[in-house]
């Protein structure tokens, strides 16, 4: 039994029914992200120099274009679910807010393609 | 969409500590958002073959670019350690005042020392040296 009013529930106020769903998946990738973020930061801070030959060869070596496909993916995801939610805050009037959601999901989408073309085409590049 | 009336929120409270490191890992989120558009750009630009790259390096490596770097290393390390916190605090643990303010502190000391140590390595003579 729904305690709602018709016209309320006619408005869409009330609940999505799916914040859970998103809070869940937030401390997924963010357990996913915690030891792929210290291997990336450790691994860049200890490159030997920051030249062509080094990073192309570091990119793909190994499982490198694994590891690092798989942090752009979820850190993008992770980045998107919080900004969503900054946005969701900080952003008022329907047009406005749905415009800034739209735009973040896009952007998301199109950086995470870009980063994961871009490493694999470095290491397939290295291996013939 | 009808304007509905909103609570008094964050004015009517005095200051805790908490608001500070809770504002802090949002800061420190959305920096990290524009890091990873950073780091794309770093490996779009490295794909785009060595002469691509040498163009865009100085960008990195200046010292403008560094501290930029450094900055992202600090946000990391803030909303790594400060995340960690909030996932404990999910599986149920911390939440005692005293404890809460003890993973609080150690997340400031982590965060600066880690700062610190990360800020030495990328300004250490030779690093980054194309």
């Amino acid at each position: 039994m729904s305690l709602r009013a018709p016209l309320a529930r006619a408005l869409h106020h009330g609940t999505a029914r799916d914040g859970v769903g998103h809070w869940l998946i937030q401390r997924v990738t963010a357990s996913a992200l915690a030891p792929l973020a210290i291997w990336l930061l450790v691994a860049l801070l200890s490159l030997p120099s920051s030249d062509y030959t080094t990073v192309t060869g570091w990119i793909g070596a190994g499982l490198h274009p694994v590891l690092l496909a798989l942090t752009l993916l979820i850190a993008s995801w992770h980045s998107w679910l919080g900004i969503q939610v900054v946005i969701e805050d900080y952003l008022h009037g329907f047009l406005l807010k749905s415009s800034a959601l739209l735009a973040s999901l896009f952007l998301h989408v199109l950086f995470a393609a870009a980063g994961v073309y871009a490493v694999l085409r470095i290491a397939l590049a290295g291996s013939t | 969409m009808a304007e509905r009336p909103l609570s008094p929120h964050i004015t009517v409270y005095r200051w805790a500590y908490t608001m500070t490191l809770s504002i802090l890992h949002r800061i420190s989120g959305v920096a990290l958002a524009l890091a990873l558009l950073g780091l794309i750009a770093w490996l779009v630009s490295a794909s785009l073959g060595a002469d691509a790259y040498a163009a865009l390096l100085p960008l990195l490596t200046g010292t403008g670019g560094k501290l930029l770097v450094a900055l992202a290393v600090a946000a990391l390390i803030y909303h790594f350690c400060n995340g960690l916190r909030h996932l404990a605090w999910d599986l149920g643990y911390g939440y005692e005042r005293a404890d809460a303010r003890r993973s609080a502190v150690l997340v400031i000391v982590v965060t600066l020392i880690g700062a610190l140590l990360c800020l030495y390595f990328i300004f250490r003579p030779g690093a980054g040296a194309a």
